[in-house]
């Protein structure tokens, strides 16, 4: 072989090398980063999985909101308003528009005991704006709202 | 009376752009030079219109015209002047109003700079941009007519702007974007105009370098500026967030990186050619995908507008029109193209092979990323996923550093070949150098070195070490001579060197704490002590604010920071107004969350080491590009040229070196 073509053959090898890794590595990113959303019916029916991480949603139930005297963790319950809720606790501050009646989507691990462990609770920074994944749910007409 | 004039003014842009698109391409491909005279007169009609448009929409704001149903959407009587003036591009339509002048102001740039070309190429490219300008005006006109009348029932007062908006971000960011954004399109008209006049050698990359070095520029700024904007405003301390809409403006960035850097090897040496012509598409088609995402709401992000379905439907036309289009005409053209130039490994052109192989690497992984939600979407009927930061961060650092690592390279080879021997001795006290910073700083730093910081720090240095020797190298028959454009590239270069360490710094030495305080209460802060002195209430001119009284301890020095809680009047949301402490070395961030049982709040404290070098680089970088723009060599270019303006092509100007420009 001459070294022209030797050196064409190392580089060849060397980009398909860097090619192969790159593409190995970002499915592996991929999939290990790939959180799946779960409305509250399927959190409820234990269609969603526990001890993995997971988004779920839904609207924070009135007069659910409840924190602990000391500390920073807190409670609320999301529910669909069709029959499905579920307990949230969380430990930290929690978004302004945060707020019961108020689609919010949260971030975390579904416990074995239905209750939902989350890292991070997202409310979107405009009111009137419903993230896709709850738009499906049909805000209520009464509870809440966004009147003051 | 005069929305509706601005309404006229925008069909007969409409018009003028017709006339364009038809003048430019027909007129150069059936050689009437008649045709591409009246371009001129064509493009600058385009550009008043647009702006009287615009002008309609700011009087109609700064008059508080509230039957203007955009209008009464996003401004309120209580708004100050500014505010009121910026508002005009607050939300979906008057930004895309504010885009289209913008694209608009970029082809008369390019009627009035581009005199000296051949009179077919640029009667090609100015029907391209009037091509694109046709596409955005019918979207603007058919989907978000600002324009639009709330008659007869007008509102007494405005909803308001989203009181986010109200800030001197949105005055500057969104304009400074725009300028990014489709200032890439003048890239992408000039690929288009050389595949379809089939002059594919390396005169359109030498025309199109300058318009993409500024439209790179702006952009960078653009994001630099979003990204500060979104630290201080967001109020929690966050710089980058990997938002879907984040991402499409650094999808066109890093695309356009590549492209600049690819056009300087195409211009010089003459290959690259195709790869180049690809970019150039990909860049702006990128540009347009971002609108796709921020416009149509099919991804979840913080930025996205109200959403309407046909607009999406509009704007993916669009694009699979525009990218389908310069796609197949490049497929059918690129083909033909073959460059004969050779180069080894260790060559400038290899270089900055790496450096395009890296970029569009990193772009791609920032595409899949943000378009897996979609893909996955569709392929299992509705089941809906995200994919967080750290996919991100873990693929874009080793990425970055590869970068870093090949940037410090780039300025030590030449063309073609390098000298090994000159090489190895500038080697050998680089690593050193390098090595000692990465080590030495972040330990003086912070008294310990997490190899995230010590690779980044080293890096860093190891970017600035390399130029440097290479400035004095180049310097050596005197500072004078060392060219405009040389300069550019190297600030451009140092630029990423101090977001580098920005970035890494600030990821891995940042203090954060959240916590319960009571009024009285003092709590530790890295080296800082922070003391809580209670919440006052406090009356803005459109808000109600709690502010927050906290007493900083920092060594011997002493101050106080006002954070707070604001409750804006006219739409009741509430907001967290950030206190920071800037400092080149560090922020202070302190910021108020909710209040608690007894008078407790809810505190986010924050100590963020280097924070502003992020920024700080990235206005490096637009100095870089501006400046490189400005050189003497684009100048002499212009005076070249001078004299076959007209509309006679001018075939035997094709390839011809620059004078003083060694092949």
């Amino acid at each position: 072989m001459n070294p022209k073509r030797k050196q064409r053959l190392m580089v060849v090898l060397f980009l398909l090398a860097g090619a192969g890794a790159t593409v190995a590595l970002t499915l592996l990113a991929l999939n290990e980063n790939l959180n799946l959303f779960y409305p509250p019916d399927q959190i409820v029916s234990g269609e969603a999985p526990t001890q993995t991480r997971i988004r779920a949603g839904g609207m924070v139930m009135a007069g659910s909101v409840a924190r602990q005297a000391n500390g920073l963790d807190v409670s609320f319950v999301l529910t669909d308003y069709e029959g499905s809720d579920f307990e949230v606790r969380y430990s930290g501050i929690l978004p302004d528009l945060f707020r019961e009646g108020q689609g919010i989507l949260v971030q975390g691990q579904l416990g074995s005991d239905g209750v939902f462990k989350a890292d991070e609770v997202l409310a979107k920074h405009d009111e009137n704006y419903m993230p896709p994944e709850l738009a499906d749910m049909h805000r209520p007409a009464a509870p809440g709202g966004d009147a003051e | 009376m005069i929305p509706e004039l601005g309404q006229v003014s925008l069909a007969l842009a409409f018009c003028l752009a017709l006339g364009i698109t038809f003048f430019g391409l027909a007129g150069a491909a059936l050689r009437r030079p008649v045709w591409l005279g009246a371009l001129n007169s064509l493009v600058i009609g385009q550009f008043v219109f647009m702006a009287l448009a615009f002008l309609a929409l700011t009087q109609a704001f700064l008059t508080d015209d509230f039957s203007v149903a955009y209008v009464a959407n996003n401004s309120n009587s209580l708004l100050p002047w500014y505010y009121k003036f910026s508002a005009v591009w607050g939300a979906h339509e008057g930004s895309f109003l504010l885009w289209v002048l913008i694209m608009a102001g970029w082809t008369l740039a390019v009627a009035v700079r581009g005199r000296h070309l051949p009179g077919d190429f640029l009667g090609r490219v100015l029907g391209v941009m009037g091509l694109l300008n046709i596409g955005f005006l019918a979207f603007l006109i058919w989907t978000s007519n600002p324009f639009e009348r709330l008659v007869p029932m007008t509102p007494a007062d405005g909803a308001d702007l989203n009181p986010l908006l109200q800030d001197f971000g949105l005055i500057v960011h969104p304009p400074m974007l725009y300028m990014g954004y489709v200032g890439f399109s003048v890239a992408f008209a000039f690929a288009v105009a050389a595949l379809l006049s089939g002059r594919l050698d390396a005169t359109w990359a030498r025309w199109s370098r300058p318009w993409s070095n500024v439209a790179w520029a702006f952009l960078t700024l653009g994001i630099g500026l979003g990204s500060w904007w979104a630290y201080y405003e967001l109020g929690w301390g966050g710089w980058w967030f990997w938002d879907p809409v984040e991402n499409a403006s650094f999808m066109p960035w890093l695309a356009g990186t590549a492209l600049i850097h690819s056009l300087a090897v195409t211009e010089k040496r003459g290959t690259f050619k195709s790869w180049t012509l690809l970019l150039a598409i990909t860049t702006f088609s990128l540009s347009l995908l971002g609108a796709f995402i921020v416009r149509s709401g099919v991804l979840t992000s913080v930025h996205a507008f109200a959403v309407d379905p046909t607009r999406g439907l509009f704007i993916l036309a669009f694009l699979v029109l525009v990218v389908g289009g310069s796609l197949l005409l490049y497929g059918l053209r690129a083909t033909t193209m073959r460059s004969r130039v050779g180069y080894t490994l260790f060559s400038r052109e290899a270089f900055l092979l790496v450096n395009n192989i890296l970029l569009v690497v990193a772009m791609a992984v920032v595409l899949l990323g943000t378009l897996y939600p979609l893909a996955y979407e569709a392929a299992t009927g509705g089941d809906k996923v995200s994919i967080g930061p750290p996919y991100f961060n873990r693929l874009f650092v080793p990425l970055m550093l590869l970068l870093s690592v090949a940037l410090g390279l780039a300025p030590l080879v030449q063309w073609k070949r390098t000298r090994s021997d000159r090489l190895r001795r500038d080697l050998r006290w680089m690593v050193p150098g390098a090595l000692a910073a990465g080590v030495g700083v972040p330990l003086v730093v912070s008294g310990a070195v997490p190899w995230q910081a010590a690779a980044a720090f080293g890096l860093a240095v190891w970017v600035l070490l390399a130029h440097a020797a290479d400035l004095v190298r180049r310097a050596r028959p005197g500072l004078r001579r060392v060219p405009l454009a040389y300069w550019g590239m190297s600030l451009a270069h140092v630029g990423f060197a101090v977001t580098l360490i920005g970035v890494s710094m600030t990821s891995v030495l940042s203090v954060e704490e959240d916590l319960r305080m009571s009024p009285g209460q003092t709590s530790e802060l890295g080296y800082l002590s922070v003391r809580f002195d209670g919440v006052s209430n406090r009356q803005g001119p459109n808000f109600v604010a709690q502010r927050g009284d906290f007493l900083i301890t920092e060594g011997n020095r002493q101050y106080r920071l006002y954070p707070e809680k604001r409750r804006y009047l006219a739409r009741g949301n509430v907001m967290t107004e950030a206190a920071i402490s800037p400092g080149l070395m560090r922020d202070v961030y302190m910021s108020l969350g909710e209040p608690l049982d007894n008078g407790d709040w809810a505190v986010r404290m924050q100590l963020k080491p280097y924070v502003r070098w992020i920024w700080l680089g990235s206005l490096i970088m637009a100095l870089g590009g501006a400046l490189a723009v400005l050189d003497a060599r684009y100048r002499r270019l212009r005076q070249r040229f001078a004299a076959p303006a007209g509309a006679a092509p001018a075939p035997e100007l094709s390839g011809t070196p620059l004078p003083g420009e060694a092949r």
